[in-house]
Parts: structure tokens; sequence; C-alpha cells
């Protein structure tokens, strides 16, 4: 075996690649194709037929540009709400948690730990209309005699700011942790106040983590369907959940398969524009 | 005023404390909830204790098999996802070669994939092709290694490149030929990286709701099983199923953080001689 690759080098790196190409090739690029041709099929189930439907695309944008508009509102409150929770913390494990570090990121990969519809439903039991979060606030008057907090936008965007957090914090913890703590001291040094070391040395530093971080969490964040169907309404319902509904409920595979591509589309314009924003060289890496 | 000064200069740490708080506040209420013994069909509502359900953990139909289902689909696509995934990463990382680009895009898109768009694309596949594919264990399995093998590779990668090559150079110079260089030195060197790449991977095969969705026709995994109760009413049963995975999960990832922790140990002290 060992004689085979000392005789053709040149071949090793595309045998030992061959397999995994292979598969992502069949299973991932190849079903891509398929959503695409399916996408531009009409007819009703179970006899579709190929016809170049380009209409589907237009139907599906006019019908449902509701939940797609939703779907990238939450995402990016979502994302925001994540940066803002994740930031400090990570900050503090990064340059504060000393040898409790390791420890630290633990506890923020552990939801991880529990299956992602469980610790959803985990948040019925915590806004339920008889827990205590809505006891307290219906106690201190935020919430009215009958308001309640499930089935609102708020829990369905809080439950998706849990469940993609750790998203946002492991990316930013990795960039954190790489910086030299002695430009920290050159900052000082030179009579940077502290603020002024973390807007002009830490903060630009951990921009990669930033980026990475935010295009992990909106871009799962824009797809789900999950959160809205445990802790929403037909009201919070995103485009997750109208692509779900096609495919398995309504068979109805032709709009189900070009929403899929709406929603990619909609991602990539995204993405774009934020690269633009961000500068591109920082999103590539 | 004591108080407040003292939050004032600790506000960092205490802000840091609330958010792992927040973290930990849902898996707790999982927890929790398994030892309640509720009043009526829904487990939402603080009762009194009980053991019962730990006990009887087995006692809603359909959970056995699911979870059996969960764990099988999990180790079997873990380790062809592992195999492929380190085997890609040596590829990628090791040697330069034409299309060395391409084959990083391709690792990186399913990741940067909508998993609803992932599971979708699949069930197109799998429909058009009833003639190969038939919805069910094995299409999950196909659909759990082409999501998993992406992060085994950027996972393994990771290590890679800040392997020291040194060692191997000197097994060569020593005589020995690639494949038992590779066998013996490059392999256990990687192997806590494997390890953690594997684990990574069997977390996120057993957590995955979406695409296994798609792909499991009328076959249930354990997430596919609470997604059906769920429309109904989840029994207690589940959280004790999920606890416990939880507890296994947990156990294995401080192991796993011990290990590399006596690893360094190992070769701080190597390095000392």
């Amino acid at each position: 075996m060992g004689s085979f690759f000392h005789r053709h080098p040149r071949l090793t790196p595309y045998l030992l690649l061959a397999p995994g190409v292979a598969w992502l090739v069949v299973f991932f690029l190849v079903p891509l194709a398929f959503l695409g041709y399916q996408s531009l099929q009409s007819g009703i189930f179970p006899n579709f037929e190929f016809t170049w439907e380009f209409s589907n695309f237009s139907d599906a944008l006019s019908d449902y540009r509701e939940q797609l508009f939703r779907s990238f509102l939450y995402a990016g409150i979502t994302t925001v709400a994540c940066l803002v929770l994740a930031y400090p913390l990570v900050y503090w494990i990064a340059f504060r948690a000393g040898p409790w570090r390791n420890l630290f990121l633990l506890f923020i990969i552990a939801p991880f730990f529990v299956t992602y519809l469980i610790r959803t439903l985990a948040w019925l039991n915590i806004l339920a209309d008889e827990g205590p979060v809505v006891g307290l606030l219906r106690a201190i008057n935020v919430l009215d005699e009958d308001g309640r907090l499930l089935a609102t936008t708020f829990a369905v965007v809080s439950g998706i700011t849990y469940n993609f957090l750790p998203f946002m914090a492991l990316p930013l913890y990795v960039s954190l942790e790489q910086i030299d703590g002695r430009l920290l001291e050159a900052a000082k040094d030179l009579y940077a106040s502290p603020a002024q070391a973390f807007l002009r040395v830490t903060l630009p530093l951990s921009a990669p983590g930033i980026v990475a971080g935010t295009l992990l969490t909106f871009i799962p964040a824009s797809g789900d369907f999950i959160n809205a169907e445990l802790l929403g309404t037909p009201k919070q319902q995103m485009i997750g959940n109208v692509i779900q509904a096609k495919f398995l409920e309504s068979l109805d595979y032709p709009t189900a398969a070009s929403l899929s591509f709406i929603l990619m589309a909609a991602i990539l314009v995204t993405l774009l524009v934020y690269a633009k924003i961000v500068g591109a060289e920082k999103l590539t890496g | 005023m004591r108080l407040w000064r003292f939050v004032k200069r600790h506000m960092l740490t205490v802000y840091a404390l609330l958010v792992v708080g927040y973290l930990m506040l849902p898996i707790v209420v999982v927890i929790l909830f398994s030892f309640n013994d509720p009043a009526g069909r829904f487990n939402y509502v603080w009762q009194k204790f009980t053991l019962d359900n730990w006990a009887d953990w087995d006692g809603v139909l359909g959970l056995r098999e699911a979870l059996i289902t969960s764990i099988e689909v999990g180790l079997l696509a873990t380790l062809v996802a592992t195999v492929l995934g380190v085997l890609m990463a040596l590829a990628i990382v090791r040697h330069g070669f034409r299309g060395r680009a391409s084959a990083n895009v391709l690792v990186f898109l399913p990741m940067s994939t909508p998993e609803i768009v992932l599971g979708a694309s699949l069930l197109t596949l799998f429909l058009n092709m009833t003639s190969v594919f038939s919805l069910g264990f094995w299409t999950i399995f196909i659909a759990h290694v082409m999501f998993i093998v992406s992060f085994i590779v950027v996972t393994v990668k990771a290590r890679l490149i800040g392997f020291d090559r040194h060692l191997e150079e000197a097994a060569m110079d020593l005589g020995a030929n690639e494949w038992t260089t590779f066998r013996k030195i490059t392999l256990p060197l990687l192997a806590p990286a494997i390890f953690a790449a594997a684990l990574l991977g069997f977390a996120l095969s057993i957590d995955d709701f979406v695409i296994t969705y798609f792909a499991a026709g009328g076959e249930q995994t354990f997430p596919v099983f609470v997604w059906g109760i769920a429309r109904v009413s989840v029994p207690p049963q589940v959280n004790v199923v999920a606890s416990a995975i939880f507890l296994v999960a947990i156990g294995l990832a401080l192991a796993n953080v011990l290990w590399q922790f006596r690893q360094a140990r190992v070769e701080r002290g190597a390095r000392a001689i």
C-alpha cells in the first residue's frame, strides 16, 4: 500500500479525497440539481411534469412574501441578540476566567447535548401561562392580567436566540482567545484608556469571530421552523414552516422546491450585502 | 449602596454569569421535569417529585425503538463520516494539488446551507429515484453522513494544521515506510482530534431533527418521535431520555477535556526531558 503511494505521489490526495467527495457530490450537489428540476415542474401530486414552470417562483414569492420577510427579520434580530449576549460572556471567559476557561466553554456547548426539540420544548415550561416568569411579569405589571409570553413573537425570537447562541459564542471565543495579551499591554503603555484599548485593539482583532458567528447564526436561523411551530402561532410562521408543510403535508413539491431556492437566493443576497459592508476578505477568512 | 458598588465593579462577571444562567436554565428545566408527576396530560407545571418516570422510562409506546434507531444511525453514520472526513482533511492539509480550493468549497457548502434545504433536496432525490432508495433507516444514514462529514473535516483540519511533522520525518529517517509512519505516528497523534470530531459527529447525528424528518419516511429517530408526540402532549419519559443523553454526553466531553489536559502534560514532560 505504501509503495503504491510512493510510486504515484500525485495521485495520493485524489485517492484520499475520492470517497468523501463522491458522497458530497451524490448526496449534496446532485440533490440540489433534483430540487432545481422539481422547482420547474407543474401538476398535482403524484403527477408532476417538467414544463419549465418559472411561474412557480413568482407565485411562491408573491404568496409567501410575508413569511420570507419575517424569517429574515427574526434571523436579523436573533443575530444581534446573540452577539449582545455572547460577546461579553466570551470576553469574560477569554480574559477573566483563568483556569476555569474550559469549564465555561463546556457550559456554552452544553445546550447542544439536550436534543434541539427538547430544549425548545423546555421554553414551553419556562414561559407557560401558569409558570413563574409570566406570574412575575404580571405581578409587576409588565404584562396585563391575561397577558402571555407563549404564542408571541417574543417567544419565537427568544427561542431561536437560545438555540443559536453557541454558534455565535464559539467562533467569537476562538478569535478573542488568540489575541496577544502584549498588544493590550502596549496599548496601556501608550496611555490608552481601557475603553480605547477595547475599541482600537480588541474589537478589531475579534472581527473575524464576529463575522463567522454572524454567518453561523443568521443562516440556520433564517431557515428555522421549529421555534415558530412550537412556541408561536400561524402569525409567527417563517419560510421554513411553509417549505416543511408544502413538502410533507400538502405534497406540493414544486412550490416547496422553488421556495427553497428563493430562501437560498435571499440568503446569498444578504451575504453579498454583508460582504460589501464588512469587506469580502473578512468573509472568506 | 455597597451592593451597587460591588455590581458596578464586577459588572462584566455578573453579566457573564447571568448569560451562563440563561444557557443552563432550559437544561435544568428538562432534568427537573423528568422528576415531575404531572396532574393531567400536560407536563408544563411542576406538581410533585417522583422517581417513577425514571423507573418506567420505557413506558411510552415507540420511545425505545426510536432511541435505538437514533443510536444505531448515530454510530454507523459517525463511523463512516469520520473515515471519509479524516481522509479528506489529510488530503486538503497535507497535499498541494489542483482542485484543492474546490474541495474546500465543497466541504464548506453543506455547512452554510440551511438544514431545511439539505433535507428538502435529499427528499427530492429519494422521491425521484424510488427504484434505488426507499425512505427509512438507510436514507437517514445517508443524510447524516452527508451533513456530518464537513464538521469532521473542519475539526481534524484544525488539528492537522498545528501538527509537528518532525516526528514523522524522524520515523521515516529510521526506516519506517509511509504506511507504518501513518499507523504508528500520525494516527496516534491525531487520535484526540479524531475522537473529538467523532464525538461532535455523533452529537450532531443524535440531535438532528430537520434533515432526518425529511429523509425518514415512516422511520422514527428519537427527535422525530418527540416531534410527533409534541403535537399531543410530551410525557415526562421524554425528559428522562433527554436527561440521560445529556448526562452521558457531558460525561464524555469532560473525559475528553481531561484526556487533552493529560496529553498536554505528557507532551510538556517529554519536552522537558
